[in-house]
């Protein structure tokens, strides 16, 4: 069973108190952008074999969202931050390129 | 056309030649070559929808220069692990034209590939258990009735006849009437990859197992050939068929795909006696099960909701699952359960597939069947056989990847509302 700890109220949630969100990150287009780019934020997805970023709901406990770094291949977790943040943070990031020397990195 | 058929037939008469030598001489099914340098078209993905596509390339095309790549063995993916159930009753007219087309397919899909498919049209409900579930089913049965698909609407009575194990007064949600497709049931899921596989080999395609696919390569936006983990091979056109893995696939040609892979989780009981000879789905509570010719029950839920490539799922879901089909069929509640498994399903976000030229010329993807796939694959077969073939099909036109951008949905996610 996936368990997640809150970033905001530390506590460490199993999924059934969790809703998942999909991919993270998403830079938003909106009224006035290409088709392309609002197609590619709207629909398109990296759905990666391996490191995922994405948003998580503590939905039955503080209710609020957050992210997380998790490998979708083994369902290992590598850690979950706060939302306010446009990208993972770095010590994040390096924990993961740790684990996975040949993870192409975030983006 | 090429009409080849297997160099031995299966038939009464093969099966009394056979039994003189004790059944130890029966030639196989189908051949194990080495990958030759250059095919003109190469599937990747030899799960069922690969595998017709290879089959009706051959038999309506004449293109039998064929390979179908697979990473594992054939028929291990999701074509193993679904819940075998047939039917056509979707809402949106481009759905309804290619599930029908698969259905009728599936017909006399035994007697077309020699080859026993067991194909069950035992009859198929789906349960209204909400009012808003009435309404939503007697408007598909009436959209059927014009796209020329034949289904009713049943009241509570004639479901109880139809499947007399049946709780119609359940506590939360009784049973209001059902959406009943009396041409739907079920097929030997492995039988369908086995008897299309063993038809294209005998056309001559090869079917190259244990291989994957490690690089696509590219030449001025067209593609020119694949890398695979037992060497490279060209091609002059390239299908995708592989499901749960299109967005990896799709990442080696360069492009992305609208699709999230999620677990699908299904499960099967103990044998026991005959007790339900109709396919029953219960889209509000979330379950639906039908009877093996074995006798065990075949049971269904709902996908986890994060993004995952184990083929493992969530206990929870099934715990779900069993919960609601305690209180829909009461004598189940004491049944031992006998093997539980995950697929990869690629979900698209109006629940329906993708059949489509990409960004790279000569690469075609058919993909995004999600949690309904295997009832699909003679239709899809055919229908991606036309488009790679021609260039263009009438049954694949609406399901373009590009249907996305231009706002062109085919919702079906009510059709689709339970994982099947």
């Amino acid at each position: 069973m996936l368990t997640l700890e809150c970033p905001y109220c530390g506590v460490k949630a199993e999924e059934t108190e969790l809703a998942a969100g999909g991919e993270a990150h998403l830079k938003r287009f909106g009224p006035g952008s290409s088709d392309a780019d609002f197609d590619g934020y709207m629909f398109m997805r990296k759905n990666p074999k391996g490191v995922h970023f994405e948003r998580w709901r503590h939905v039955y406990g503080c209710g609020k969202w957050f992210l997380a770094a998790r490998d979708t291949a083994t369902l290992e977790v590598f850690g979950t931050y706060p939302a306010q943040t446009s990208e993972p943070p770095a010590e994040l990031q390096a924990k993961i390129k740790a684990k996975r020397p040949t993870w192409e990195g975030y983006k | 056309m090429t009409q080849s058929r297997p160099a031995k037939r299966y038939s009464v008469f093969a099966l009394a030649r056979e039994a003189m030598s004790y059944h130890m001489n029966w030639p196989e099914a189908w051949r194990s070559p080495a990958p030759k340098p250059r095919y003109d078209v190469v599937i990747v993905g030899a799960g069922g929808h690969g595998l017709a596509t290879a089959y009706y390339l051959g038999k309506n095309y004449g293109i039998t220069n064929v390979a179908v790549i697979e990473k594992g063995w054939l028929g291990g993916g999701n074509t193993g692990r679904n819940t075998t159930i047939i039917r056509s009753n979707y809402l949106q007219d481009p759905s309804a034209a290619i599930y029908e087309k698969a259905r009728s397919l599936f017909e006399d899909l035994s007697q077309d590939l020699n080859y026993n498919v067991m194909f069950s049209p035992r009859g198929l409900l789906m349960l209204a258990q909400t009012h808003h579930e009435v309404r939503g089913y007697r408007r598909t049965v009436y959209a059927n009735n014009l796209q020329g698909v034949s289904t009713e609407w049943i009241e509570p009575a004639k479901v109880k006849e139809l499947v007399p194990i049946i709780n119609l007064n359940g506590p939360r949600y009784p049973v209001l009437g059902a959406l009943y497709q009396a041409r739907g049931g079920t097929a030997r899921h492995d039988a369908v990859a086995w008897g299309y596989a063993r038809a294209c080999s005998a056309m001559g395609m090869d079917i190259i197992q244990q291989t994957e696919v490690t690089g696509i390569s590219t030449e001025g936006g067209k593609v020119t050939g694949i890398s695979t983990t037992r060497g490279d091979i060209a091609c002059g056109k390239l299908g995708l068929v592989v499901a749960g893995h299109s967005s990896v696939v799709a990442d080696m040609a360069g492009f992305r795909l609208p699709i999230e892979s999620l677990a699908l989780q299904a499960l099967v009981s103990e044998p026991i006696k005959p007790c339900m000879d109709v396919v029953v789905m219960a889209n509000t509570v979330h379950g639906y099960m039908s009877q093996s010719d074995k006798g065990e029950m075949v049971i269904g839920g709902g996908t986890d909701g994060f993004n995952n490539y184990t083929q493992r799922g969530s206990f929870h879901h099934v715990e779900e699952t069993v919960r609601a089909l305690i209180e829909t069929f009461p004598m189940i509640s004491r049944l031992k359960m006998l093997r539980q498994w995950g697929g990869i399903v690629d979900m698209t976000g109006d629940r329906s597939p993708i059949l489509s030229k990409t960004p790279v010329d000569g690469i075609f993807v058919n993909c995004g069947w999600g949690t309904g796939g295997f009832k699909a694959i003679p239709g899809s077969g055919w229908a991606m056989a036309e488009l790679m073939a021609t260039g263009a099909s009438p049954l694949t036109e609406e399901f373009s990847m590009y249907r996305f951008r231009e706002g062109k949905f085919i919702d079906e996610s009510v059709a689709a509302g339970v994982a099947h």
